[in-house]
């Protein structure tokens, strides 16, 4: 961030669960929840990478607004009473989790990333502990023509990190997402097998972020895939540079 | 919103397998018919995952044997890799394997057999359980929970999992054996060779009684396949063989038709026929045909088809073992002493394995890409040889896949024992309880590998139907 931009913000005064907090203008509901230890739960969002939305987890209500807001894109605002943690918001939640998995084919048990998935830490913490929507049952193939990596849309829920990686980090913007709806697809380049991309520099990067199964090594078994969190360090390098 | 999804041969699934058994005009059995009523599709639905998902993918076959598929389906991806694992990987696996054929021998052998052998045939089907066992020889039941606890502590304390564990994988295993570890497996060894000691022991004491049993229990000639050690410079040297090694046929006289095969070629010996009354398909002997070319796999073939065992203990109890009749063992009861043996044979090569010099080397995994097109991974499961073939694309996607079962090579020889338990037991139009049983417990010899046997203690969901000349239905029984 631009240090003489930071001098004109100016604070902002609001209220989360009942408790008066203060934030910068710039700040979103989520920054503010976080720097003040309130949970709310996150997929999409990622430090270092800009929110999207995508996932709508993080649902937030927020006295005078009649529709639920997403924290990690709302800014704050003067006087605002946010409540995290209403009946109606586990409701939805949990909804949220069952319907991404009733989307798509999350077969935990025989994933490369069981027991270090997003999604199944968040479905975990938040007790989803049955579906209660029909499986959709897609079906989608796996691309494995990347020398390293594979993509097995079967995992994806759409929350478009390796796109913002991607293109924000990296530079290459490889990923992008086609289609509407359920029937969006994270596609590489023009729509073409990863293998034949020319944009994409296999770094890798698109792969730690990516918070389930879907984007992965190859040779990895069962529950093998691990990631690194190193988007917080280099973020961080490249402030420093600036 | 839901779909609605008709599956047209849903009257054929009333609990998980079902038996008919086919009177002629005198009233007498003529035929019978075991059907797996089961359809799982595993083969089908693995098309298009990477390769190195198989092991896990596969062991959801079943949750029973899930290790015996982790070591033929990560046999078949080492050899897509083209791959030599390490050494200390396939002792190993080695290993788990043995653990997974003594804690699954332990469970046919005390929970769902031992009501039968202790209690009799004939007794209270309301206590002939493990409880009943309980009640009248507590410390049997107590060596059985406590044997199978020992196999499946190792297999937790290796893969960490004691159901499925992702420990094997496409080129060895994931983690080395620590030190503490293999400590604490080395000291649960004397009690679990006191058990079957002693198993050993009541049941040589004992089995003499079930003679009429033994007599008709799927006694008749068949061929016996499995896997022995290789053996091509000393022809009677075939030892057994649980992981690798060559595949041997041998008659019912116990000559040697087919020697050394190499797994990988099962399919120049083994076809597989359809029965349109079953979902299990039916393997034969290709050069004898359907359905001449009936043989049988699982612990009796391999005691039958070997040379001997190769572990001392195993080895005397073998000699006697093999004595009870000339050539090979024909009658599917005894199974359940194959069983001990092996058991006894588990414990001591376990043994045998933990005190190798590299047992706790770190190199235990194989990197490479898919080399090859196509690989086969043949292991044997508890129940029998265990096939697992596979092929992939270019990028290690499954293309195709076949698996060959335990249960599946014993198809034609169950088919055939629950005939002649049938012929032996039935009588008239009614289904009498011990008749039943006997039936069951001709089923049980072979331990089919059908999820069912978990699912209830002593009795299987199974139906099974009498009919008469016309095929009208004279009685049935239906256990859930
Ligand atoms: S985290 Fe806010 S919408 Fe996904």
């Amino acid at each position: 961030m631009n240090p003489s931009a930071q001098k004109t913000l100016s604070v902002k005064t609001l209220q989360i669960n009942g408790k008066d907090v203060s934030a910068r203008e710039d700040q979103t509901i989520l920054d503010v929840a976080r720097e003040n230890g309130v949970f709310i739960p996150t997929l999409c969002n990622l430090d270092g990478l800009t929110p999207v939305g995508a996932c709508r987890l993080c649902l937030v209500e927020v006295k005078g607004s009649r529709r639920l807001l997403p924290a990690c894109i709302t800014q704050v605002q003067d006087n605002m009473e946010v409540s995290t943690n209403t009946e109606t918001l586990v409701k939805y939640r949990k909804m949220i989790l069952e319907l991404l998995f009733a989307e798509r084919n999350h077969v935990c048990s025989v994933c490369v990333s069981n027991g270090h998935c997003e999604l199944q830490a968040m479905a975990q913490k938040l007790g989803v502990d049955h579906i209660r929507y029909p499986y959709l049952y897609p079906k989608l193939a796996v691309d494995a023509s990347h020398d390293r990596f594979a993509v097995d849309h079967n995992r994806c829920i759409l929350c478009q990190r390796c796109v913002r990686v991607c293109d924000e980090i990296e530079g290459a913007h490889t990923w992008d997402v086609q289609g509407r709806g359920t029937a969006s697809l994270v596609i590489t380049d023009l729509n073409q097998p990863w293998g034949t991309s020319e944009s994409c520099t296999s770094c890798g990067k698109c792969v730690q972020v990516c918070p389930t199964g879907t984007l992965f090594e190859k040779g990895r078994a069962s529950g093998e895939m691990t990631k690194r969190e190193f988007l917080p360090y280099l973020t961080l390098m490249r402030e420093e540079r600036v | 919103m839901g779909k609605q999804i008709v599956i047209d041969p849903v009257t054929r699934i009333e609990g998980h397998s079902k038996i008919t058994i086919f009177l002629d005009d005198k009233g007498e059995v003529q035929d019978a018919q075991f059907h797996v009523t089961q359809f799982r599709g595993f083969e089908k639905f693995a098309e298009g995952r990477p390769f190195t998902e198989m092991p896990a993918l596969t062991a959801r076959t079943c949750g029973i044997c899930p290790v015996s598929h982790l070591m033929a389906g990560a046999k078949a991806c080492d050899a897509l890799m083209a791959v030599q694992i390490p050494r200390t990987a396939t002792h190993l696996r080695r290993i788990m394997n043995l653990a997974q054929i003594v804690q699954s021998h332990a469970l046919s052998f005390f929970h769902l057999s031992s009501p039968d052998l202790l209690l009799g045939m004939d007794s209270d089907p309301a206590k002939r359980n493990i409880f009943g066992v309980l009640e009248q020889q507590p410390q049997m039941a107590r060596d059985g929970v406590a044997l199978r606890k020992f196999g499946q502590q190792i297999i937790e304390m290796l893969g960490g999992k004691r159901i499925h564990p992702a420990w094997v994988v496409a080129g060895g295993v994931a983690e080395p054996l620590t030190a503490e570890k293999r400590e604490k497996i080395v000291a649960m060894i004397p009690d679990a060779m006191a058990i079957i000691q002693r198993t050993l022991d009541w049941y040589k004491d004992t089995f003499e009684q079930f003679r009429t049993e033994i007599r008709t229990f799927g006694n008749f000639p068949s061929m016996f396949m499995g896997l022995v050690t290789p053996h091509e410079e000393d022809e009677h040297n075939a030892l057994l063989e649980h992981y690798d090694g060559v595949l041997r046929f041998v008659d019912a006289s116990g000559n040697i038709v087919l020697d050394n095969v190499d797994p990988t070629r099962y399919l120049d010996h083994i076809a597989e026929a359809v029965e349109p009354f079953s979902y299990l398909k039916s393997p034969y002997f290709k050069s004898l045909g359907y359905p001449n070319g009936i043989y049988r796999v699982g612990p009796l073939a391999r005691l039958n088809i070997i040379d001997r065992p190769g572990t001392p203990k195993a080895d005397q109890e073998w000699t006697e073992f093999r004595a009870l009749r000339r050539g090979v063992l024909l009658s599917s009861f005894h199974q359940h002493y194959a069983r001990l043996v092996e058991i006894l044979y588990g414990i001591e090569k376990i043994e045998q394995l933990l005190n190798e010099p590299d047992i706790l080397s770190k190199h235990v995994r194989a990197f490479a890409k898919p080399n090859k097109h196509e690989g086969v991974g043949v292991s044997e499961a508890p129940r029998g040889t265990l096939m697992h073939h596979y092929k992939i694309d270019d990028n290690g996607l499954i293309t195709w896949v076949n698996m060959i079962i335990a249960t599946g090579h014993n198809n034609l020889a169950m088919n055939r024992g629950v005939a002649q338990v049938a012929k032996h037991y039935v009588k008239g139009s009614k289904l009498k309880e011990g008749a039943l049983n006997r039936v069951e417990a001709l089923i049980r010899c072979f331990d089919p590998c059908l999820s069912c046997s978990t699912h209830a203690l002593g009795q299987m969901p199974m139906r099974i139907e009498l009919l008469g000349p016309g095929n009208e239905l004279l009685d049935h029984v239906q256990r859930a």
